[in-house]
């Protein structure tokens, strides 16, 4: 049978790529492959990872030659010398390297062990979520945008909502507020956890990693408790957060408040004398208070350069002006300095959550607005019309009233932001996400120019990039 | 619970920091008599100016105290709204006012070209290739205008609102596209 379902002349097909096989050619190939006789030349020539190879040089052009090897762009950082051109490595570094936190490549030009250039190369994870965000309600939109930074996937979801509820004209309820301060801030301290046990991993204190992945199960035990999963909640919504906390949290956050600090006085015994640990971070990878204005570095990163400006103090959200804490400053700007603000930063945001333990207000835990939010489970059952309201919210999804908001808050690691553009309808026309991790890796190639490959590794995890972040 | 009170010198703290910009957005005005300033929701400053003048006006705003670049991206209102297509939107924020300014501007045309910002705020360097890439607005000047989130040989800019959500064949190099 396979004799007779020959698709030949397969350059034909090459000529005119766009157009589809028909159905009876995929009926074809199905028999085909089911068969079990051998694919035709032109499906395993099409198919073949052979194809993805690199070509042999004599048929390589210039552009396919520059491509494998890297090629490197004169802008990102000018340098007075001019080496020889000889001594200079081109270095590709990732996507695949472990400690470039997922999949960054890094192009490094190398003199020696010092690197002249850097050209940071995104992408790999880009998985078109903006317009993603395009084809979903506003409803549905959390479930999109915590996905970006998975690390903290409730700042995500609150800046969405914030702006989602600044073009709705929507108040939140008080309890509803601050149980979106109490997780987001606890999610601060998961990310940093995350951080701190791979920026010492990164370093060589490869027990750094346990004791920080450790420390955070407490908390994503916590989260999972409260959402139904350790990430990816889709917990804090437009009007609200979905649940209320469950029965017992206070004596989680209280053990959560109690538990890490000490694991803190740990890292600290570990890192911050360790003199292999300074010896690795002072005075590597600086940045000045100018250049994170120029490249847009907000959060940690501009706060270690002595810079006091935190989204929290500066322009609160979501009622957190009401709870005391500080914000921590360092001066040099450097790997350590960065170390060090987050480190206390840590502190800072279990004594907003140890606040919020002792000062949740009662009441609803979403707004009583009800364009946005569903009618409670057992209206559903009484009325024809909470039923008909609540399958319409869920398949339809409310309206947004047309105008355009910028959000911004103090993620993890510095200014998150949400630009949503509303026409009028139920999903939004635009949905932009700035986002800190995007700003961070365009400023590698300021952090790493004439030091040594091995900072390169400790500047790469001090700016604490998550890539699902960056390319979204 | 028992902090309820939202703190009234809160308000005044924001309504003087308009206030001591107000000199500032309105030197702006004076000098860009085609810009216009409005207020979008929950009091954001939005500032619209002309194309050609985008470079010269975002260089007075750094000199006027918004130190820190942001934002960079683009909106395209395709058959949403008459005159030109794309905005690009450009935010800025001053720490010292405690003030964000968004700047609009539109471009329209088969290849909208809008003039790079890089040489007054390097960060938009990356912000100004993820457009190219993503809605095909071409910037004059930039050093490096080359795709950033998609591979090279890509064809189409997928934000743009004329690119259907689908499937698409994945595109690799060198192969013969059939399938």
């Amino acid at each position: 049978m396979a004799d007779d379902v020959t698709i030949e002349d397969s350059s034909e097909e090459v000529e005119n790529p766009t157009v589809p096989p028909s159905e009876t050619e995929r009926r074809q190939l199905h028999d085909l492959w089911t068969s079990g006789t051998e694919e035709p030349a032109w499906v395993v020539a099409s198919t073949a990872e052979g194809a993805q190879l690199m070509l042999p040089r004599d048929e390589a052009t210039a552009g396919d030659v520059a491509e494998e090897s890297g090629t490197l762009v004169t802008d990102d950082r000018l340098y007075k010398d001019e080496a020889v051109e000889e001594e200079i490595t081109i270095l590709n570094m990732g996507p695949q390297h472990p400690s470039t936190h997922g999949v960054l490549r890094l192009q490094l030009e190398l003199d020696g062990e010092v690197i002249r250039r850097v050209k940071p190369v995104i992408g790999y994870l880009h998985t078109g979520m903006e317009k993603t965000g395009e084809t979903l309600t506003f409803l549905q939109g959390p479930t999109n945008v915590t996905r970006m930074d998975y690390l903290a996937p409730f700042h995500n979801e609150l800046c969405f909502s914030l702006a989602t509820e600044a073009l709705l004209g929507v108040d939140v309820p008080p309890r509803a507020q601050a149980i979106r301060v109490l997780m987001t801030e606890l999610n601060r301290v998961s990310s940093h956890l995350t951080w701190v046990a791979t920026q010492g991993m990164d370093l060589g204190a490869v027990s750094m990693m346990i004791y920080g992945i450790r420390e955070r199960e407490l908390l994503l035990a916590f989260f999972e408790k409260t959402t139904g999963l350790r990430m990816n909640h889709n917990y804090v919504r437009p009007g609200g957060v979905a649940a209320d906390l469950p029965d017992g949290w206070q004596d989680d956050v209280a053990e959560i408040v109690r538990a890490i600090p000490d694991g803190l006085d740990d890292y600290h015994d570990l890192l911050t004398e360790n003199p292999i640990f300074l010896g690795r971070t002072k005075g590597v990878g600086v940045i000045t208070s100018e250049e994170c204005f120029a490249y847009g570095i907000t959060g940690p990163p501009l706060r270690a350069t002595g810079i006091n400006w935190d989204l929290r103090k500066a322009q609160p959200y979501s009622g957190i002006e009401q709870y005391e804490f500080d914000v921590p400053l360092a001066e040099n700007g450097d790997v350590y300095d960065r170390y060090l603000v987050r480190m206390e930063e840590i502190r800072q945001s279990l004594r907003i959550a140890a606040q919020v333990l002792e000062s949740m207000p009662d009441g609803d835990y979403r707004t009583g607005d009800l364009k946005v939010t569903p009618p409670p489970r057992k209206r559903i059952n009484e009325s024809m019309e909470a039923l008909i309201h609540h399958f319409k919210i869920f398949t339809e999804g409310f309206k947004v009233p047309a105008g355009e908001h910028y959000q911004a808050i103090e993620g993890p690691r510095g200014e998150l932001g949400h630009y949503l553009v509303s026409v009028g309808e139920a999903k939004p026309w635009r949905l932009h996400c700035r986002t800190p991790s995007f700003a961070a890796i365009q400023s590698l190639p300021i952090m790493m120019g004439d030091q040594l490959i091995a900072d390169a590794i400790a500047v790469i995890a001090s700016v604490d990039p998550v890539l699902g972040d960056v390319d979204r | 619970m028992s902090e309820q009170a939202p703190p009234p010198e809160e308000e005044v703290v924001v309504e003087s920091a308009r206030l001591r910009l107000a000199p500032l957005l309105a030197g702006l005005a004076e000098t860009f008599a085609d810009a216009t300033f409005e207020e979008s929701v929950a009091g954001q400053q939005v500032a619209r100016v002309e194309s050609a003048r985008l470079v010269e006006f975002v260089q007075a705003c750094r000199d006027a105290g918004f130190e820190m670049f942001i934002d960079l991206t683009a909106v395209d209102y395709y058959r949403r709204r008459p005159g030109p297509r794309y905005d690009v939107v450009v935010g800025l924020l001053s720490l010292e006012h405690n003030l964000r300014l968004r700047v609009l501007v539109e471009v329209d045309g088969d290849v909208p070209t809008a003039p790079s910002i890089t040489g007054v705020y390097p960060g938009a360097n990356f912000y100004e290739r993820e457009v190219y890439d993503l809605f095909g607005i071409e910037f004059t000047g930039h050093p490096d205008l080359t795709r950033i989130m998609i591979q090279d040989d890509w064809e189409g800019h997928p934000l743009r609102k004329d690119t259907a959500v689908g499937s698409v064949p994945i595109q690799f190099r060198n192969t013969n596209k059939v399938l």
